[in-house]
């Protein structure tokens, strides 16, 4: 603690003896149930320093400043708070709403936008003072309020996101932060619960939690409206109870080849990205939450819903294959590469425990203690879109 | 299947015959605020899921809950809990809710 401080302040004020540290090795643990969080090192896998102070943290979710010196973490209760990485402290907090889901950093890195439930809508911030620049209240075509959801960054300082109870997806243009622009596409289904935004930027996609489907808009041809694809991938079998809403974010592409969870269903969908059609299906352990590439995507890391959410299995990509089911601790509730992705790392909540795996060999090397962890994220999602 | 059996069996039994013990009383009790709390917020201000504050939770009857927790609501995400609670489970996080038990 101590030496990071000294080696932050050095950075302008040359108080210590010369130790200087940067912040492309660095992560955030969320320990979501004290409000706190851990900051961690994945050179060496160990433990820096705790920041405590951050509120509700249940499904908090984290981005970076380009810079990789700043992190966003949006707290349940509506919590904004920028934290300093290499000082370990906080250096600003907005309670912004009542009860928030997530956010977004822009492509130029000056504003933060904050996803809404109650009341339902987007918040935009300065990611330099933390002021409000814009907000932008989530009405669907119903004239009722809705909650936001799936909120992610795209390219030109755009902010994509979805009306859960509305089931609309709107596009907020911010490149001129005095004059925010709104597009709307509504009926695009039911219940959007999550999104995301491919690798490149260019595809927004939604999923539905109403229909068996997933709802596509391609970015560069926003004209041509909001398509549907993988529709009744079901194909009117009974869903299982889904104990846990699937994460759609840690998409990437491996080649053409693109995977999903299936709501409701012990399966990973495999897409291909030329077609959006689906071209396989992977049996898995249980009700995948989140189906995360490794960089590189030779492998997928899947974790589960209750009552299989102590496995992890990994799948090999050319042959979709399960090639290992490991068991990291109790409830793994997520799942973070290192950036290039020679390890993992994986909170294991019931067991109090971070562990980090070889992705390899598929061994562990290393764990650390942490409070009911949920959320790792590392500095290196600075640089990617969508994240 | 198989494991489904012996909950429905439970489920069967007077409420009083299985009141759940006290280990399971906290795994329970970390349930509620960890994985029901993954959609209705850990200190149950809601989410996704509605709000499941005493105020709101004291305004309806036991059996509308208990019943609610048990098969789920259709058509939106609260899922059936009944594979994995009993009903014995499911009695005592209603009282949980309406802060009736400690
Ligand atoms: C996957 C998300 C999800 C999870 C997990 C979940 N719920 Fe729900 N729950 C909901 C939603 C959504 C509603 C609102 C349904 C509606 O619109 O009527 C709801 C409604 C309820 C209600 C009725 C509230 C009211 O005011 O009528 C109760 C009680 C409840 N949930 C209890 C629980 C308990 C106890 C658990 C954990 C054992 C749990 N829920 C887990 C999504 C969830």
């Amino acid at each position: 603690m101590k030496r990071l401080l000294c080696a932050a302040l050095l950075l302008g004020l040359g108080a210590c003896a010369p130790q200087y540290r940067a912040t492309g090795d660095l992560g955030l643990v969320v320990e979501r149930a004290d409000g706190r969080l851990k900051l961690v090192e994945s050179t060496h896998s160990t433990a820096l320093a705790s920041i405590p102070g951050l509120g509700d943290l249940s499904h908090a979710s984290i981005v970076y400043s380009r810079d990789e010196r700043f992190a966003f973490v949006f707290g349940r209760d509506g919590g904004l708070t920028k934290v300093d990485m290499l000082r370990a402290e906080i250096a600003g907090r907005v309670v912004q709403s009542g009860n928030s889901i997530g956010g977004a950093i822009s492509q130029d890195g000056s504003l933060v936008a904050v996803a809404n439930y109650t009341p339902g809508g987007v918040k935009v911030f300065d990611t330099d003072t933390m002021e409000l620049v814009a907000d932008i209240p989530a009405i669907g075509a119903d004239g009722k309020a809705s909650k936001v959801v799936g909120l992610e960054d795209a390219p030109g300082n755009i902010f994509a996101f979805s009306l859960y109870d509305a089931g609309e997806i709107w596009l907020l243009d911010m490149k001129d932060r005095t004059k925010p622009g709104l597009r709307k596409f509504p009926h695009i289904g039911k219940q959007p619960y999550d999104a995301l935004v491919t690798e490149d930027g260019r595809y927004y996609m939604a999923g539905l939690f109403g229909e068996d489907g997933i709802a596509l808009l391609d970015l560069w041809n926003p004209d041509q409206g909001v398509r549907r694809i993988l529709d009744h991938y079901g194909r009117g079998q009974e869903a299982l109870p889904v104990y846990k809403m699937p994460h759609l974010e840690g998409w990437a592409a491996s080649g053409n080849l693109a995977f999903l969870p299936a709501i409701g269903r012990h399966e990973v969908l495999v897409v291909d990205m030329n077609t959006w059609r689906e071209v396989g299906r992977v049996p898995v352990a249980g009700q995948p939450v989140f189906a995360m590439l490794q960089p590189g995507g030779r492998r997928l890391w899947v974790n589960f819903a209750l009552p299989d959410n102590g496995k992890v299995q990994v799948v090999d990509v050319p042959s979709l294959k399960v090639i290992k089911t490991i068991e990291p601790g109790l409830a793994v509730l997520h799942m973070e590469f290192t950036p290039r992705g020679e390890r993992v790392w994986m909170s294991a909540r019931d067991s109090d425990q971070v562990s980090v795996w070889d992705t390899q060999s598929l061994e562990k090397v290393a764990e650390m203690p942490a409070t009911k962890p949920s959320g790792i994220f590392f500095t290196a999602r600075a640089h990617r879109m969508g994240l | 299947m198989k494991r489904l059996l012996p909950l429905l069996l439970l489920a069967a039994l007077p409420a009083w015959a299985k009141e759940p013990d006290a280990a399971r009383q906290l795994q329970l009790d970390s349930m509620l605020s960890q994985d029901c709390g993954s959609c209705h917020g850990m200190t149950r201000k809601g989410g996704l899921g509605s709000p499941l504050t005493l105020d709101a939770m004291r305004a309806q009857d036991d059996e509308t809950l208990l019943y609610t927790i048990l098969e789920g609501r259709p058509g939106t995400p609260m899922p059936p809990w009944k594979m994995l609670l009993s009903e014995a489970d499911a009695r005592w996080l209603v009282r949980r809710l309406k802060g009736e038990n400690p």
